[in-house]
Order: structure tokens, then sequence, then C-alpha cells
């Protein structure tokens, strides 16, 4: 009831006429970007986060929130109409929407990836709802132990969850905690990697690191191996369904939501897990198992609807928690930094207006999102033609504009090339980048809260771990560490009794 | 275009040598860790704490944990690729990686975004952002000099007029802006 009573104040602030302007904008923007092959929804997130400099926190958010889906629903275009999905996530709907497109289904493939979207994004939304407020408040009493305890575990799961090797991960996570070091210390006042620079003290800003990490070494990395013939996308009409369409995807598309926004409330790589879970189920659940693989339609209506859920998820552990769950995550905790707002338990009681706003513009821009996009699709599409060589040039220039409306200092602009650099060789030896700019977003802030509960225990270790919560968290941590030895364990003990149940069986 | 490869020839044996680093070439990766490693401790621990120092932990702990755990992970990361493991490399929409890396893009981009951190500020957004873009797009292998020149400078003014006047985000207008 409650709840109720302030989503329908923040529809009074989402709907009025600038917010859903400025919702407008941002689903356009989103949609644009995130069509463009190359860029995925962490890198359309960054890159238009100066957009949202001069705007008031509510109007920015509310921009923010219509770029991020709308960057999500541009990925899935991409995937289906060009068999070359730019992040993992956009990896299923090409395996059923690419054959649908090439088989002249285009148009039902990209009708079923939108309703998805918006029922995901839907129900996933009427999910954050429901749960964030009663997240919120039984974290409310949680206190610098607790804090500290959830930033582990979103270290550890960032890099033993993701990802084909831990190591790797480590190492991205361990760069991005060493850039979080540079500056003043919090605490103190003491300079620490500054090397002397006044330019440093201030620390490296995390716009910085995220625009840099995913644009200029993006943009570096493709112009080190720029196809020389980019793929032929597909041309494709109006989207539209038919009723034997519908009568296939709707049950998909309600589906969808329960796997994806679980999956992606919790620190497991946002959409990744559950597109493939939901394309999995509906294949199962199929009765045209003859068509997977060369275009079913349920394959492109579950996952992308599971997609758009997850984001809504997502959001869920950063507005309540401060707990980035995925990249889009960890840049708009920094967009929230950058207002000099804390997300967290208390968010919800000390900002009412910024999040019942955002979370009411969430469903203004979903139905912003399907109305236009549905009649724009042929547009969209026509943006996937454009000259490789503008896009990435476009990609540097507003990198370029993005760290320098940081500070306004050109020592920006130089900072942004070399982390740029470490982007590119990242990429070129299979180090994720996610881990990095988790490592830079939440490494200061896990430090404080360390030192603040070794402050009041005195520098006891055991003020660590003197709550029940933070006990919880760091049991979960050991169950993830210890997970791939288990599933070993278990492989070994199955392997090894099937192998006594053949001996078993030869002796009979 | 092609990439420079490096110089094949030399003596069998440095050749071998040679292709053995290349193989390796992550190797590099686990110095460049380490060097990280040495550096956050170096600094960590010459770091004068007596005066400021509040609560049981100091300002040096963290870093000391971080720098360590940079000293660990290269070492480990270097024991994974002697073993043969080897870090995957990205692949994308626009990624070839069937050919060699075209290190000639890489540092001409490099250096025009260098060039336009220098020319920001004294000769204004516009024309800086107007050079970025047509510089990149001729290092990326675009070379119709009546178009690109033309989109660039529509893009940058554009922009320039969106974010300065529209968006409230202030970016210099240099010299030209001032004539304007």
């Amino acid at each position: 009831m409650n709840a109720l009573d302030s989503l329908l104040n923040g529809f009074g602030t989402a709907l009025t006429p600038v917010n859903v302007l400025w919702a407008a904008v941002g689903v356009l923007l989103g949609t644009a970007i995130g069509v463009l092959p190359g860029i995925g929804p962490a890198m359309a997130v960054a890159l238009l986060l100066p957009v949202t400099y001069g705007l008031d926190p509510v109007a920015a958010f509310i921009m923010f929130a219509g770029i991020y889906y709308g960057a999500m629903f541009g990925g899935s275009t991409t995937s289906i109409l060009l068999n070359t999905p730019g992040e993992s996530a956009a990896v299923v709907a090409a395996m059923e929407g690419h054959p649908m497109a090439k088989a002249g289904r285009g148009a039902q493939a990209l009708a079923a990836a939108a309703i998805g979207h918006f029922t995901g994004g839907m129900v996933g939304t009427i999910l954050l709802v429901a749960l964030a407020p009663t997240v919120a408040h039984l974290a409310v009493d949680i206190g610098a132990p607790d804090y500290f305890a959830i930033m582990v575990l979103a270290f550890i799961a960032v890099t033993s969850v993701l990802g084909s090797s831990r190591i790797r991960g480590l190492a991205s996570l361990l760069i991005g905690l060493t850039i979080g070091l540079v500056g003043l210390d919090q605490m103190t006042g003491q300079q620490r990697l500054t090397f002397g620079a006044l330019q440093l003290a201030d620390g490296v800003d995390v716009v910085i690191v995220a625009v840099g990490l995913f644009a200029i070494g993006e943009a570096l990395w493709v112009a080190a191996h720029l196809r020389r013939r980019p793929a032929d996308p597909i041309p494709v009409g109006r989207p539209w369904l038919g009723r034997g369409d519908v009568r296939r995807t709707w049950k998909p598309w309600l589906r969808g939501p329960f796997i994806g926004f679980p999956f992606g409330a919790i620190p497991a790589g946002g959409a990744e897990i559950p597109t493939f879970l939901s394309y999995v189920t509906e294949k199962r659940l199929s009765r045209h198992k003859d068509e997977w693989g060369k275009g079913a339609i349920e394959g492109v209506a579950g996952p992308e609807s599971a997609a758009s859920a997850s984001a809504a998820g997502t959001l869920v552990s950063m507005l309540t928690l401060g707990l980035p769950t995925t990249a889009v995550a960890a840049v708009m905790l920094a967009a929230f930094q950058q207002y000099g707002i804390q997300p967290g338990p208390l968010l919800f009681d000390r900002e009412p207006e910024l999040v019942w706003g955002l979370i009411a513009s969430l469903f203004v821009g979903m139905v912003l999102l399907l109305a236009l996009n549905l009649p724009l699709a042929p547009v969209w599409a026509k943006l996937l033609r454009i000259p490789r060589p503008y896009l990435y040039a476009g990609i540097m220039f507003f990198a370029a504009i993005g760290a320098y409306a940081v500070g306004g200092e050109p020592i920006d602009l130089v900072i942004l090339l070399v982390i740029g650099l470490i982007g590119f060789g990242m990429r070129r030896y299979g180090l994720p980048v996610l881990p990095a700019v988790i490592g830079v977003v939440l490494g200061p802030n896990a430090e404080q809260q360390m030192r603040r509960a070794l402050q009041i225990s005195d520098g006891a270790v055991t003020g660590l771990v003197n709550t029940p919560f933070a006990v919880t968290v760091y049991a979960v941590i050991a169950l993830m560490l210890a997970a791939p030895g288990l599933r070993r364990l278990a492989g070994a003990v199955r392997g090894r009794r099937r192998e006594s149940r053949r001996e078993g069986g030869a002796d009979a | 275009m092609t990439a420079p490869t490096p110089d094949p020839a030399g003596p069998p044996a440095a050749g071998t040598t040679r292709s053995w680093l290349r193989d390796h070439s992550e190797l590099g990766v686990c110095v460049l860790l380490l060097a990280l490693g040495v550096l956050v401790l170096t600094d960590a621990l010459t770091m004068d704490v007596d005066l400021s120092q509040r609560g049981p932990v100091g300002p040096k702990t963290v870093p000391v944990v971080v720098g360590s755990g940079l000293l660990v992970i290269a070492a480990l990361l270097a024991v994974d690729v002697l073993r043969g493991g080897r870090g995957q490399a990205e692949g994308g929409e626009d990624v070839d990686l069937s050919e060699p890396a075209d290190w000639r893009t890489v540092l001409l981009l490099a250096g025009v975004f260098l060039g336009a951190a220098v020319l920001i500020e004294p000769a204004g957004f516009p024309v800086a952002g107007a050079l970025l873009f047509w510089g990149a797009a001729y290092a990326l292998g675009s070379r119709r000099t009546d178009r690109d020149p033309l989109i660039a400078a529509v893009l940058s003014l554009g922009t320039y007029a969106a974010f300065d006047k529209l968006l409230g985000v202030p970016l210099p207008g240099g010299p030209l802006m001032g004539v304007v």
C-alpha cells in the first residue's frame, strides 16, 4: 500500500511534460546508440553520461533509465539483423532471431523481441516495486561490517562467476582497485599514488575509467582488427506478428521475467545466464522442436523478456544495497556518486522523489520504447550500415567530450587515453573489463567501510564478522569460492559411481 | 594497409626464442602487473602516516594488501601462461581476429587523440573535436576528403551547440566561437 502511494507520487514526477520529454530523448538516444554495432549497453550509458551532467538529478536519472532500456532493446536489433551480437546477453537473441531474419521473418523476430522487452520490463519493474522497499527496509539497519561484506561478495562474484579464468578476473579487479587508490585518502587526507601531481589528488574519476575501458579501449581494439568487409545487415520492414506467432510467444514472454529477474538481482553476470536458461526452457517446452536452430520465435521472445527483467532485477540490488551486479549498474552507480547520492537502504527515505520518479519513469520509458520502436525499426536498421570509420571515430569523439566534461581539464583526456590503452591490453589478453570497473567504483567505498568497522571494534578483526548478516554473506562467498572444487568433486564421485555401476553390471 | 609485422629474419636460434616470446607474450602482462605491484607497495611503504593516522587502520593497509595481491596474481598468471593457459582475445561485431593486429591504425588513433587533448584549450572544442573526428576516421581508413571534413565540422559544431547551449555542459569555444 505504502509502495503504491509512493509509486503514484513517482508517476506525478515522471509524467510532468519535461520529464516525459527527457525520458523520450533517453529512449531514442539509447536505442540509436544501442543499435549501432559494437556498442553494448554499458558503453552506451558511459558515452551518454555527460549528456545528463547539466540536468538536475531527477531529470538526469529519468533520461538515464531511458538510455539503459533503449540500449538493451537496440542491442537485440543488431543481433537479429547482423548475427554479430556485441555483448554476451544478446548472443541468445541471435541464435533464433538471425535465422528468422534470413528466412524473411525479420519483422516478426523484431516484434517478438520488442514486445518481449516490454513484457519483461513491465513484470520486472512491478517486481522491483514490490520487493525493493522491503529489501531496503530489511537492510536499513546494516552497518559498516555488513557493507564491507557485501562489497567483498561483489568482488568475488564478479571475478569468479564471470569469465573463464579466475586469475585473469582477479588481475582485472586488482588493476581497478589500484586505480581507485589514486588520490587523497578520504579519512586522513594522505596522498596515495599521486606522485606529487596535483591533478591526481582528486583521484581518477570513475566516469573517465568507465569511458576509457569501455569506449576508448573498444575503439582501439576494433581498430587493430577491423573487419575489412563489415557484415551485411538484412533489410527489414515494419515489425508485426500474426495470430499464430502471438499464440506461440505469449507464454515465453510471461515466463521470461521470472527467470531473468532473480538473476539480475544477484551478482551473477546480469543477463547472460538467464537468457540462456530461458532459451533452454523454451526449447524444452516448445511444440515446434524441429524449428529450433532454424528460427523458432519462442527462442527470441523468452530470452529477450528475461534480459529485460534482469535489468529490473539489477536495479533492486543497485538501489537498495548500492551493489552493482552488471557493468551498466556500475556506470549508473558512478552517475549517482557524481550527484553526491549514495544508493543504499537509506536512499528510499532520503530521496523518495528521485527513486520513485526513476521507477515510475521506467514504466513510462517502456511504453515509449514500444510505441517508438515498432514503427521506427526500419530506420534503426539503417543505422547498421554506418561506415565503420565514422562509427569508431564518433565513439572517440564522444568519449573525449565525456572525459572533458567531468572536470574541464585537458589532462583528463590524456588519462582517458592511458586507461583506454589499458583496456586495449585487457581485451588482447582476455582480462575481463567488468571487474576493473567494479574495483574502481566499489574499492574506495569498501576501504572506508572496512576501516570504519575496525575503528568501532578498536582494531579487532572480529569487528568485520560480528553481525549475522555479515557472517551469512561470508558463508555465501565461501560457497562461491568452493563451488568449482565441489563441482569437480561431484563429477568425480558421479564418474566413479557410474564406473562402479558398470563394473557391478559386468559382474552380474 | 598491412600491419608492420616484426622482422622474421635473424639467426635461427634467435628466431625460435622470438617465436617462443611471441607465443608467450602474455608474460608481458605478468611483468606489468608485477611492476604495478612494486609501485603500489613502494608508494605505500614510503608513506609518512605518523601524523595522520586515525583509528587502528591507516591509509597504508589497503595499498599494501592490493600491492601484495598484484605480486601474487602476477606470479599465478605467469605459472598459468607457462603451463599453456591463454587469455582469449575478445571478439566482436567488427572484429576480425584472423588477421594480425594493425598497430599503425592504433598508434595513429592514439596520436590523433593526444593531438585533440593538446588543442582543446587553445583552439576550442569545435576545432579540436572536428580534427579528432576527421583524424580518427582517416586513421580507420576513410579517405573521402570531400565528405569527411564536412561531417566532422557539422558533428563538432552541432555537439558543441547542443552541450554548451542546450544541455548546460560547458565546453571551451576557443577563438573561433569568440569571433562568431
